[in-house]
């Protein structure tokens, strides 16, 4: 593997771009165990910050968590039978509908975030209510369950699959869920998985619409970073981390395993 | 159970007629396939029938005199074998063959009852845990035959079941096919492009062509009395024999024929096997091709008639190419058809 210079070469330039990646990264995260961040590691470790980082932005937490999973929900009830939709009924409305649902990829997340005060910020029950970020979070996480779901449609013979099970007395009902459904868990698992990873991540549009009693973990970020000692706002670092690199870990292994079939 | 189709017709979207109005009897227990080239409306006229497609208004599908028109597939209790099987990747064999008496909310014994049945009948006994993906295409058609069986439909329907496998293999399980298809007992349709496939299986075959039946009958009557030259051509790989009629002479550039009858006003036709090489024929010709196939030989012939001619030798001594040879075809093995209108 070493044998050539360019592949010499090739290494020291990955290894060099990982360095370039992870060193800011490790030290952020071990400032956030360190008593004293200015006197160094050698002040001694400790969980301290990171107990603090608990005590005051566990709402924090269980808020992200809370919207994720009901992001989650929602998109699988709109995004799985809308891909289906799309997959099953091919031309150029479906792909003109499918641009449409696309949108909020290409529109920045404040410009989304801005038309969603303007429409709803004056109803004041919904503008303090976590539901109206769970809005944003939605129709921003929206296309990637679709595309994934539809990617996954797309690769098999829906169709014909469908005139088998109705040649066999399913009705549509059954055909969705006993044909569809389970031919298409692996893009809805992947897409699943990115949905939930982008919602508990997404900070842009969440930051537009949050209030003081809405803070989700990114935004809570934010927050400790601008406001907390440097050593609560590492430990807040380390803890964003342990949330979202398992779900990103799951995430890619989902989407390969999706991408496999679609192949 | 007795199929009566009534005035089926389909116009697509697009105002393409891919199927005029037809008329078609199946009786009780019969198989009888859908004989054509593609697009010649066969598989639209399946679809129909199993109810995957609405034929045009004023269509009319009796199963045993029940009125099924506007019935969804769901509810005709028909078997459906796909060209590509259509089998579910989410089940094992035996899911995908217990999937219909699951449907039809059938307890679980006599399910398991009829399944045991189906799988035997079937010879799947070694496959039932499998997932799909494992099978052979020659399995995979044998479990698409037994779900489609296994609800006991009125009417098996079969779109190109074996266009899906290598030639090889086609032979062997068209005839294993046949035999099933008998054993089930059943009225069945099969669509198919293969005339062999055809005539190997159906008890009665209609010849389709431009969205019209052309022809129905036994594989022998089609064979020895086709009614249009497209019949002659497509079943039998009948030869034009282009030339001049007068009464019941036929003049070819390499010689003059009798025929079996006066047919001015109509075009003679003559199968590979029936061109004899003859030292004392009528017809003189030139050989420009042979091809060993086994059995007999395939000698292509030029000078006879105005296109080639291929004819079968079954001799040991084929002549060569470049000799010029002697044919006799026996008046009674000329078939005299009326003309196309169509160029088929």
């Amino acid at each position: 593997m070493l044998k050539s210079p360019t592949k010499l070469l090739q290494l020291i330039v990955t290894l060099a771009a990982c360095a370039f990646l992870f060193v800011p990264t490790l030290q952020s995260v071990l400032a956030g165990v360190t008593a004293n961040y200015f006197r160094g590691v050698s002040s001694g470790l400790t969980l301290k910050w990171v107990g603090q980082v608990w005590e005051l932005y566990a709402g924090s937490i269980f808020l992200s968590i809370q919207i994720a999973l009901a992001c989650l929900a929602a998109t699988l009830i709109i995004g799985v039978p809308a891909a289906y939709a799309l997959a099953r009924n091919p031309g150029r409305i479906s792909r003109v509908l499918e641009e449409f649902i696309s949108l909020p990829l290409a529109v920045p997340g404040l410009a989304l975030a801005l038309a969603l005060l303007q429409l709803y910020g004056t109803n004041h029950g919904f503008r303090t209510h976590w539901s109206f970020v769970l809005v944003g979070h939605v129709l921003y996480t929206l296309p990637f369950m679709v595309r994934s779901v539809m990617s996954v449609l797309a690769a098999i013979d829906l169709k014909t699959l469908e005139e088998g099970a109705a040649s066999l007395g399913a009705s549509p009902q059954r055909r969705f869920f006993d044909i569809v459904v389970p031919n298409a868990l692996p893009g809805i698992l992947a897409g699943a998985l990115t949905v939930v990873t982008l919602s508990i991540g997404e900070f842009n549009l969440t930051w537009m619409l949050h209030t003081p009693h809405l803070k989700t973990l990114p935004v809570g970020l934010a927050d400790s970073y601008a406001s907390m000692r440097l050593e609560v706002a590492s430990a807040y670092t380390l803890v964003f981390f342990v949330m979202i690199v398992p779900l990103l870990l799951a995430m890619q292994w989902a989407s390969a395993r999706a991408q496999r079939i679609t192949q | 159970m007795t199929l009566t189709l009534r005035n089926i017709a389909k116009t697509f979207a697009g105002g393409t007629r891919a199927l005029l109005p037809t008329d078609l009897e199946i009786n009780k227990g019969e198989i009888v396939s859908l004989l054509g080239p593609s697009g010649c409306g066969k598989s639209t006229l399946l679809r129909i029938i199993a109810g995957l497609e609405t034929a045009d208004p004023g269509a009319a599908i009796h199963f045993d005199g029940e009125d099924v028109t506007a019935q969804p597939v769901e509810s005709r209790k028909v078997g459906m074998v796909f060209q590509s099987y259509a089998l579910f990747p989410n089940m094992s064999v035996r899911g995908n063959i217990a999937y219909g008496l699951k449907m039809q909310k059938l307890p679980k014994s006599e399910i398991k009852a009829r399944l045991d049945e189906v799988i035997t009948l079937c010879q799947l006994e070694k496959y039932v845990s499998q997932p799909i993906a494992s099978l052979s295409g020659g399995q995979r058609q044998r479990v698409a035959l037994a779900r489609a069986f296994a609800p006991r439909p009125r009417l098996l329907l079969l779109d190109e079941p074996l266009s899906a496998l290598d030639a090889a293999l086609r032979t062997q399980l068209r005839d294993e096919l046949a035999q099933l298809l008998r054993n089930f007992g059943i009225t069945a349709i099969f669509v198919t492009h293969d005339q062999n496939e055809a005539m190997a299986i159906a008890d009665r075959v209609a010849v389709m062509s431009h969205g019209k039946v052309a022809q129905i009958g036994t594989p022998e009557a089609l064979y020895r009395n086709p009614d249009t030259a497209f019949v002659a051509r497509f079943v039998g790989d009948a030869q034009p024999l282009v030339g001049q009629i007068e009464g019941n002479m036929l003049y070819l550039e390499g010689g003059t024929l009798p025929l079996p009858r006066a047919a001015e006003g109509h075009q003679a036709f003559v199968r590979a096997e029936d061109i004899r090489l003859e030292p004392q024929g009528p017809l003189c010709a030139r050989v420009e091709a042979v091809t060993f196939l086994g059995a007999h030989y395939r000698i292509a012939l030029t000078g006879a008639a105005k296109e080639t001619l291929f004819a079968l030798y079954g001799g040991l001594n084929a002549p060569n190419p470049g000799d010029t040879v002697r044919l006799a075809i026996a008046p009674q093995s000329i078939l005299t058809l009326p003309a196309d209108k169509e160029a088929a």
